[in-house]
């Protein structure tokens, strides 16, 4: 009990708990479990023959954080900072992990970069398709329906905001697209509009 | 070759890219043979993690064949089928060489707070990761391990995430014989988690989740009771009732960024982008668990500040264990419960994802279709 010094009791036995259920306490010694303690020196090194790595090249200037007292040796070179994201980035590395700024650039820098590539690639063969990169297909040969209905799923609550985050920006830009050119066609009808007014 | 690639937040498709070139002596190259999405996968696809950037390839579960390697390259060679663990890391440096593999502090420049993993970011190194044909794997003689001839091509690549934290996630718990257990999430990390409570003696494991395929796995797969926390109006009032209102003894957060059950929370995390992540499920551990518990977190938050009760924590005198998995380490003794029966990670398998519909597989995960527990992704083409 609770308000007693006795914990409750728990209903199977060590024997039952045995029988039931595969390999019930064959890691109940602590010993043999690899991450007890969590920080225990490791003899083998796992196979490492260096003390310190070598270091890989540093084929262009490698953005870093400043609690870094160094350029790792090892790095990814996956996407090289680029573009209005990657000025946006680099001034995020100019604060330290510790600093809020320093994320909130980067998630800024991340934004940027979705919309620069998304223009970037309406100048290639291969351009945004907002219908087959989101995937929706599944909804119909993954049952969509099926999956929802007539289930107490929590998230049901905040699913209809992923269309609106997803389409929201696409909407807009279009939107921007659209006054745009309409402005532009207008001055331009009342530009030749004006050409045409007799001369008095 | 083809890989997956992030195109912005809820958007990925399939791209020829350049194959990875050895940058480093001791890396190689690996012909990727299967990969997996990870639940954390999900947070680089909702744009949660900061410095995720376009053309990104996730992945950091995934197996394949050595097809080429460093100058310094000793312990693995072209052709050997290799399991790669998702941490980076050098063996070497202070953490390693004490065991903590996942904060390698010599294979992420971008932070110091977190070590090295495939496909997950710049702000874990930036390096590409394996849901494509090749990847660029970094101290090949350190990570990488021959999968063993009897071990299966499914349980290889659960064993390089999933199942490795999700029994790690136990051992942070310091389970005692007879101890209540209340795992939160019953994704594949909390399905493995709870079923190594019992290896570890458990008396009594819990779990807690709002999908009922999931539920159902967790009772069949891990033998565990379970509770929909939407059929109850306060979970935490729920877990002092079972446990004649003493509480837990062990609570395992294997929710993490993006959990449920507050809308507020949910919003402000994972749509708004407000907090690192929801801390629902772990509030719900804090005031579940007995004072002087033990929390251990192996659910991903992200690196900003997060709405948890600390109060609670710290008045309850709760001892908080946390950690990226350091994966090799698990492996001797996972591999050995595999071998023997006690863990089967590919009966967790609900999806074999090709490459080329990749998008496809990326919106049933999220968005929680076709009863989907664990897909995997299939690089090659058929």
């Amino acid at each position: 009990m609770t308000y007693t010094p006795h914990k409750p009791p728990i209903a199977e036995s060590p024997e039952q708990l045995r029988a039931r259920i595969p390999g019930w306490g064959v890691d109940l010694d602590p010993a043999d479990r690899p991450s007890v303690p969590k920080l225990k020196f490791q003899e083998d090194l796992t196979g490492a023959h260096w003390e310190f790595p070598e270091r890989q090249p540093e084929t262009y200037p490698r953005e870093r954080s400043v609690e870094h007292g160094m350029l790792t040796p090892v790095f990814g070179t996956a996407q090289p900072l680029s573009g209005v994201s990657g000025a946006i980035r680099r001034y995020a590395y100019r604060y330290s992990e510790g600093r809020t700024a320093h994320w909130l650039l980067l998630i800024l820098g991340d934004r940027v970069d979705a919309w620069e590539n998304h223009l970037k690639s309406f100048l290639t063969l291969h351009p945004d398709n907002p219908i087959t990169e989101t995937g929706v297909k599944a909804e119909f040969t993954r049952h969509g329906l099926k999956s929802r209905l007539g289930q107490n799923r929590a998230d049901l609550k905040h699913q209809p905001l992923d269309p609106v985050i997803v389409a929201g920006p696409w909407v807009a830009a279009a939107g921007v697209v659209y006054a745009g050119v309409r402005g532009v066609t207008r001055s331009l009808a009342h530009a030749g509009a004006d050409g045409h007014r007799p001369v008095h | 070759m083809r890989a997956m690639v992030y195109r912005g937040p809820y958007k990925v498709r399939m791209e020829e890219k350049e194959r990875p070139a050895i940058e480093h002596p001791n890396d190689a190259i690996v012909r990727v043979q299967l990969a997996a999405i990870c639940g954390s996968d999900l947070h680089l696809y909702h744009g949660m993690m900061p410095d995720t950037r376009i053309g990104h390839t996730f992945g950091h579960e995934f197996i394949g064949v050595v097809d080429e390697v460093g100058s310094s390259v000793r312990n693995v060679a072209v052709g050997d089928r290799v399991m790669v663990p998702f941490n980076i890391f050098c063996g070497t440096c202070w953490y390693c060489a004490r065991g903590l593999y996942s904060n390698c502090h010599n294979v992420n420049p971008n932070a110091t707070a977190v070590g090295g993993i495939y496909g997950y970011s710049h702000t874990t190194g930036g390096y590409d990761g394996g849901q494509s044909e090749f990847v660029r794997v970094p101290f090949a003689d350190v990570g990488p391990s021959k999968i063993p001839d009897w071990m299966s091509d499914e349980d290889a690549v659960l064993l390089t995430d999933m199942t490795a934290t999700g029994y790690f996630g136990a051992q942070l718990g310091d389970i005692v014989e007879g101890d209540v257990v209340v795992v939160f999430g019953a994704g594949p990390v909390g399905l493995i988690a709870a079923k190594s409570a019992w290896l570890m003696g458990a008396g009594r494991v819990i779990v807690i989740d709002h999908l009922e395929h999931r539920l159902e796995k967790a009772r069949t797969f891990a033998h565990a009771e379970t509770y929909n926390f939407t059929e109850y109006g306060d979970i935490v009032l729920e877990m002092k009732k079972a446990t004649d209102w003493l509480g837990a003894d062990v609570a395992i957060d294997c929710v993490g960024a993006e959990a449920d059950g507050n809308f507020l929370q949910h919003v402000t995390s994972a749509k708004l982008k407000l907090q690192g992540g929801s801390p629902v499920a772990l509030n719900w551990a804090i005031d579940s668990v007995r004072k002087g518990a033990t929390i251990s977190v192996m659910g991903a938050y992200g690196p900003l500040f997060s709405a948890v009760k600390f109060g609670d924590a710290m008045n309850k005198g709760l001892t908080i264990r946390t950690n990226q998995c350091p994966v090799k380490r698990q492996w001797p003794r996972l591999f050995e419960h595999v071998r023997n029966g006690y863990l089967k990670p590919s009966e967790l398998v609900t999806h074999r994802v090709p490459l080329e519909h990749i998008a496809e597989g990326y919106h049933m995960f999220s968005a929680k279709l076709d009863g989907c527990i664990k897909p995997l992704v299939v690089p090659t083409a058929a």
